[in-house]
């Protein structure tokens, strides 16, 4: 199931161990390819994608909604909560009055406020509990068989415990594999079908309670308490009954209280002034314009933002520990990435064949391609590739061929067919074997060989022994491909203020041609854990901060340390334990897209306040003449839409207000549009669009509400 | 030349004048609180009040030494005039009642310079000169340490030292105030302001009757009056009296002395956090604000209608023929968008909008440029709350100047700005809703409720001018408008040195092309909407039943 991890030595001879073992969690995820075949819907590449939002979850999540009334809930928002108790007031005041139309419609409209904005956090609730029962059938009751032979309820583990499992069983809790090696069935998860291997020792011991052994025997001893495994999180996490209020929510949750302050202080100060100016204010009037003006739609949708941002992680099959580390991403300054496996594809392949004096490249690529046909490494197989794409030669059927297969002593292959013999392989071994033959080594063979080896690339050399004796032929030129697009990805992130920074094992000659390549700001060559966590220190001291990804037991300081560390779910369990966010594709690309949700979270947020206050206006303009023109007919003139009578200028002021929640449900759930653009460019467009759009939407709304109201018979 | 002609011309010669002294006078008050040396005067004076200059405060000693320098200031304030009665050289003025002498002690020290009483027939030489014309030099100084202490804030990293008060109150005093005073002084009395300490004449009128006159130590006051945005003048009629304003041109050179220190402060700012961009960014937020009430109140003075209007060419009542509509405009512009409250007319017989417009500037929280030194945290404090809201549009925890805008600093900045409309608004209701105070008012209707909203307005925001007619020596009034002072003017300075204290404890955060770049007009336009929208929609259900019932009516 690891044909993949078998290399051509050749290929590997300048690389580090660090860098073998980065190939070898690779080849785990190859095993679970979901960044190719994501589960559910795919966003589209290198943005960030929109959540569904389906109309009909407002209906089923209405008695929810009604649910949350509870003044003890409400109080959490300290808008809401104003808006409740005005709902009250109004409604205790109309009881008061019962003939008045005009207070009952008001107090209708702003228990639906409430109600509105209750369902926004239901709605993006309920989406979180349809995943965590899918969990939840995962944690079914399991027994465990500890290792002493005694059987226990799997919620009465401790531990350090020791647990066997055999193909067949449900693993009862997270830990470690201490013994043995089994293909594990971890769709309960990640949702994805296809068998991971787990095993003791190294970087793939890591398994998690709940997933299903397919075959063989393992012996796990158990790292978390029942309750708090990793499932357990995930249901937590995804109901939002972990949610804590991140700092930016609870800084944002400040200003909304002190506006409110601000509003209320200005409407119940004015029924004095109105006394004095000649009209009385009645509490209904006074409560209607105080939720007009205090921050509604940001206040009811806040909570939705927050939540529906985690789930958008969720929904990438990242899970972040903290909302805490949702919003760090959005301010990372710094990424770290791995080279292989991030920036480029996993193996390296061939790029160019490039002749000796006297040679043609045509006739390298046909004894390239000749030697490499029964090589199955992703090295041959990109030669074959290679020689097809760029001098059209098919593969062949060859009659009496012989094989030379790669060993470790000879450091090369090749095939025996029609009296020639080709071998491709490490520099110094087809050097040797053809002096051996008495052939003639081309004196430019060393200099292309240092050449490529000097831009970073691995040379293979290429020799033939035939009628016309033994001789060099050419070098094929490997190199580390860089995946398609990257390039453009680091535009993109410099663009919005973050750099990267490429960590390999790599010699530092041949990492600089793969950063210059794909475009990175900067790279850590031949690195160690040390290099990596010295590095983040130092990034960090600078005020910047820092994320990266990693999966090694060696990676979990690191991970600590940065300010999001995204562990890979193939990783071990000390990487997963030091990460704050874990994902479960372990497709370590996607921590650019985590940048991006928690960008987006922070702009939704920051769009709907700017809404919301910029709203304030119209709703101004609509009520104050509705209350004063009686008196002082010149504030008419402020009646700059026109509006019908009084009475349907306030009532169009607190339909809009309500309906407005109801609108903008959708885009907290999926968050504003997001492109990764320089920070004076997006303010550009989010201030055109919620701010200036803000300021004269609701002129419109109110008026087309007036108007749909002055049809009704009886009223304005 | 026309009377529109000729205010545009002043208004264009005065941001000349401002845009000359800018640099220099910025680029100086820079040196002036980064120096680390002493002038020998300075040292006498910190040996007489036994302060070790050179000792860092972290922000809770840095508002103990302005709450206490402040409080003494006060309590002398008020024994000097209870006292003048048996004082030599106070004209034969008798001592001030306790409530008067309260509000105007507390006036005078917080900067606003309200005046509930009479200059010319309550206040002899030496309360004058050494009561109210030292607090003139001092109060000033303290806003601008403040604001100093709030600069360094954003300047520093990871310490909570803000600097010294003491050093920053007398170097504010000793190399900016006195020097420019004294100069501007000069000015004044070569074009003919007064300046003596001659005694009460009693002068014959050209219709018969006589009128007293006093002199006193006028020009020298009138100068720190308007350079340090007090505005207490020394007769009643403040700067529309011929002895403190006597032509056109030392009336342009009052409004200069007005705005030449709140806005170079800009650039003093911008030198101090190392970017002289983010100081040219707060003044273009100031300047174009100020530019856009000016004109504001120049349209509505000089473009309102009635037969006595067009007669006149403009809505000159109330304003002295000696400097017109224009310049009247400019000045009554300028005195409320600063913490100033000096008049050169009568704000209460301006048109209704125009009446407005002083109103909307005070209410605004004096902050374009705003009072010497509290302008500038001012718009500091609002640039922290539009940074806060446009951070979030770029997808980012919202920095300002490199420091982080968390909820600890959001909770500061709230607080301020809940401060005055508190105070505004509360008072104002109490007052509109007992029977007694309303028998204060002149006028009746939305004009009589203008009187009211004007005077705790101008107190809560430390501007000191008055809608004049509204009779404010009451125990009432003197009792609830010194409250308004003292809690307008410390308050928001405890949460402004608790809020630089918590910025100096950060450690910066680098500039990327991620960080919202507060130094582009794009922030300076949000910046603006945000002034006028937060602060400007509190105050417009009151603004609506006084100067906009009274402007829009006919």
């Amino acid at each position: 199931m690891t044909t993949d991890v078998t290399k051509s030595d050749e290929t590997q001879s300048d690389e580090t161990q660090s860098d073998v073992k980065k190939q070898d969690s690779m080849s785990t995820s190859t095993l679970a390819p979901h960044q190719d075949a994501p589960t559910g819907h795919k966003p589209p590449e290198g943005r960030v994608g929109a959540g569904l939002f389906d109309p009909k979850q407002l209906l089923k999540s209405l008695p929810d909604a009604v649910r949350k009334l509870d003044p003890r809930v409400m109080v959490k928002s300290p808008v809401m909560f104003v808006v409740l108790v005005g709902s009250v007031l109004t409604t205790v005041f109309s009881f008061k009055d019962p003939g008045d139309w005009f207070g009952w419609t008001i107090s209708a409209w702003l228990w639906l406020t409430v109600i509105f904005a209750n369902l926004a956090e239901a709605v993006a609730e309920g989406r979180g509990k349809a995943q965590a029962d899918t969990l939840r059938k995962a944690k079914t009751d399991t027994v465990a068989r500890k290792a002493d032979g005694t059987v226990v309820a799997g919620t009465e583990l401790k531990i350090g415990d020791l647990v066997v499992c055999e193909a067949g069983d449900i693993i009862p809790g997270d830990g470690d594999v201490v013994e043995g090696v089994a293909s594990v069935d971890e769709s309960a998860i990640t949702g994805e079908s296809a068998p991971v291997i787990r095993e003791s020792g190294g970087d793939r011991s890591a398994v998690t309670g709940g997933t299903k052994v397919l075959s063989d025997r393992i012996v796990i001893k158990i790292t978390t308490k029942p309750g708090e495994t990793f499932i357990d999180r995930m249901i937590n996490l995804v109901e939002g009954a972990a949610r804590q209020k991140t700092p930016n929510e609870i800084a944002l949750n400040i200003l909304l209280a002190s506006l409110t302050i601000v509003f209320l202080l200005a409407v119940a100060t004015l029924p004095p002034l109105a006394d004095y100016a000649g009209t009385h204010l009645t509490m209904v009037v006074l409560v209607a314009l105080l939720v007009c003006l205090i921050p509604t739609t940001i206040g009811a949708l806040l909570s939705a933002i927050g939540i529906a941002g985690m789930d958008r992680l969720v929904q990438r099959n990242v899970l972040a520990m903290s909302g805490r580390a949702v919003e760090a991403a959005g301010d990372v300054s710094t990424l770290l990435l791995d080279k292989t496996g991030t920036i480029t594809l996993g193996n390296r392949q061939a790029a160019e064949f490039v002749p000796v004096r006297g040679t043609t490249d045509a006739e390298v690529a046909d004894a390239a391609q000749l030697s490499s046909l029964a090589d199955e490494t992703p090295e041959g197989r990109s030669v074959v590739v290679l020689a097809k794409e760029k001098y059209g030669l098919r593969e062949r059927e060859l009659r009496g061929a012989e094989w030379i297969a790669f060993t470790a002593q000879t450091r090369m292959s090749g095939v025996d067919v029609d009296g020639r013999k080709i071998r491709k392989g490490a520099a110094g071994s087809v050097i040797a074997w053809v002096a051996e033959r008495g052939g003639e080594v081309a004196e430019d063979a060393r200099e292309l060989t240092d050449r490529i080896a000097g831009a970073g690339g691995t040379p293979l050399l290429v020799a033939v022994e035939d009628d016309r004796g033994a001789r060099v032929l050419g070098v094929i030129h490997l190199k580390d491909v860089v995946k398609d697009g990257m390039r453009e990805r680091f535009e993109e992130l410099r663009r919005m203020g973050i750099k990267t920074v490429m960590i390999t094992g790599d010699n530092p000659l041949t990492a600089k041609a793969i950063a210059d390549e794909a475009g990175v700001d900067d790279f850590l060559a031949e690195a160690t854990p040390e290099d990596k966590m010295a590095l983040i220190k130092r990034e960090q001291a600078g005020g910047k901060l820092v994320a990266m990804t990693g999966d090694g037991t060696n990676d979990a300081p690191a991970l600590a340390q940065a300010d999001v560390g995204v562990a890979m779910n193939t990783g071990t369990s000390a990487a997963k334990e030091a990460g704050n966010m874990v994902d479960l594709d372990s497709n370590p690309t996607k921590l650019i897209e985590i940048v991006e949700i928690g960008k987006q979270l922070l702009i939704t947020r920051g769009a709907l306040t700017t809404f919301s206050i910029a709203n304030d206006v119209a709703k101004y303009f609509a009520i104050i003449p509705a209350l004063f023109a009686a008196v002082y007919p010149g504030l008419d003139k402020l009646n700059v839409m026109g509006l019908n009578s009084p009475d349907s200028a306030i009532l169009s002021a607190v339909i809009f207000n309500a309906l407005i929640i109801i609108a903008l449900v959708p885009l907290s759930l999926k968050g504003v549009q997001y492109r990764p653009v320089s920070a004076d460019r997006l303010l550009r467009r989010n201030l055109t669009i919620y701010g200036l759009g803000g300021l004269i939407a609701p002129f419109i709304g109110i008026k087309l509400i007036d108007l749909l109201i002055s049809l009704i018979p009886g009223i304005g | 030349m026309g009377p529109v002609l000729a205010g545009v011309l002043q208004l264009l010669a005065l941001i000349g004048a401002l845009a000359l002294a800018y640099i220099p006078l910025g680029s100086y008050m820079a040196k002036v609180y980064s120096s680390d040396k002493h002038w020998r005067v300075e040292k006498w004076i910190y040996k007489g009040i036994g302060a070790d200059p050179d000792t860092e405060m972290r922000w809770t000693a840095y508002l103990r030494g302005v709450l206490a320098f402040s409080a003494v200031g006060v309590l002398f304030l008020y024994l000097l005039q209870r006292a003048q009665g048996v004082l030599p050289g106070s004209l034969g003025f008798a001592s001030i009642d306790p409530d008067q002498a309260f509000n105007t002690a507390v006036s005078f020290v917080t900067n606003t310079n309200w005046q509930s009483y009479y200059g010319e027939q309550a206040m002899g030489h030496v309360v004058q000169t050494a009561g109210l014309a030292v607090q003139n030099f001092v109060s000033a100084a303290v806003g601008i340490a403040v604001a100093v202490a709030l600069v360094r804030g954003f300047a520093r990293s990871r310490t909570g030292e803000l600097g010294n008060f003491w050093a920053d109150l007398v170097r504010g005093v000793v190399r900016i105030l006195v020097p420019g005073a004294f100069v501007a002084a000069l000015v004044l009395v070569a074009c003919g302001a007064l300046q003596n300490f001659s005694g009460i004449h009693e002068v014959g009128q050209f219709m018969g009757g006589s009128q007293q006159w006093n002199g006193g130590a006028v020009a020298s006051q009138e100068a720190i009056k308007e350079l340090g945005t007090n505005g207490g003048g020394y007769f009643n009629a403040n700067s529309a009296h011929p002895f403190e304003n006597p032509t056109p041109f030392t009336n342009l050179f009052e409004i200069f002395l007005i705005l030449v220190i709140p806005f170079a402060l800009t650039r003093t700012f911008g030198i101090m956090v190392g970017s002289v961009k983010q100081g040219y960014a707060i003044l273009a937020t100031m300047a174009s604000i100020w530019v856009g009430f000016v004109a504001l109140m120049m349209w509505t003075e000089f473009a309102h209608h009635g037969p006595a209007f067009d007669l006149a060419g403009g809505a000159y009542e109330g304003k002295e023929v000696r400097f017109g509509v224009g310049a009247s405009s400019i000045f009554a512009t300028s005195t409320t968008l600063t913490s100033t409250g000096a008049v050169d007319s009568f704000h209460s017989s301006f048109t209704g909008l125009g009446g407005g417009i002083t109103m909307l500037g005070m209410m605004l929280g004096e902050i374009a440029p705003g009072g010497t030194g509290s302008g500038l945290y001012g718009m500091l404090i609002m640039a922290v709350i539009a940074v806060f809201i446009a951070g979030l549009m770029v997808g980012r925890t919202p920095e300002y100047l490199g420091k982080k805008i968390g909820a600890r600093e959001i909770k500061l900045a709230a607080c301020y700005i809940l401060v005055t409309p508190a105070l505004v608004l509360v008072f104002t209701a109490i007052a509109m809703a007992l029977p007694t105070p309303g028998h204060s008012m002149t006028n009746s209707g939305a004009h009589g409720f203008s009187e009211i909203l004007y005077a705790y307005t101008s107190a809560s925001n430390n501007n000191g001018s008055a809608f004049a007619g509204l009779n404010a020596d009451t125990l009432w009034f003197n009792s609830t408008l010194g409250l308004c002072m003292l809690f307008g003017r410390f308050l928001p300075m405890v949460f402004v040195l608790a809020l630089a204290g918590s910025l100096a404890e950060q450690k910066p955060v680098p500039e990327t092309a991620g960080t919202l770049r507060t130094e582009k007009p794009l922030f300076t336009g949000l910046l603006v909407g945000a002034i006028l929208i937060i602060t400007g929609l509190t105050y417009f259900p009151a603004l609506a039943l006084g100067p906009l019932a009274e402007g829009l009516a006919s």
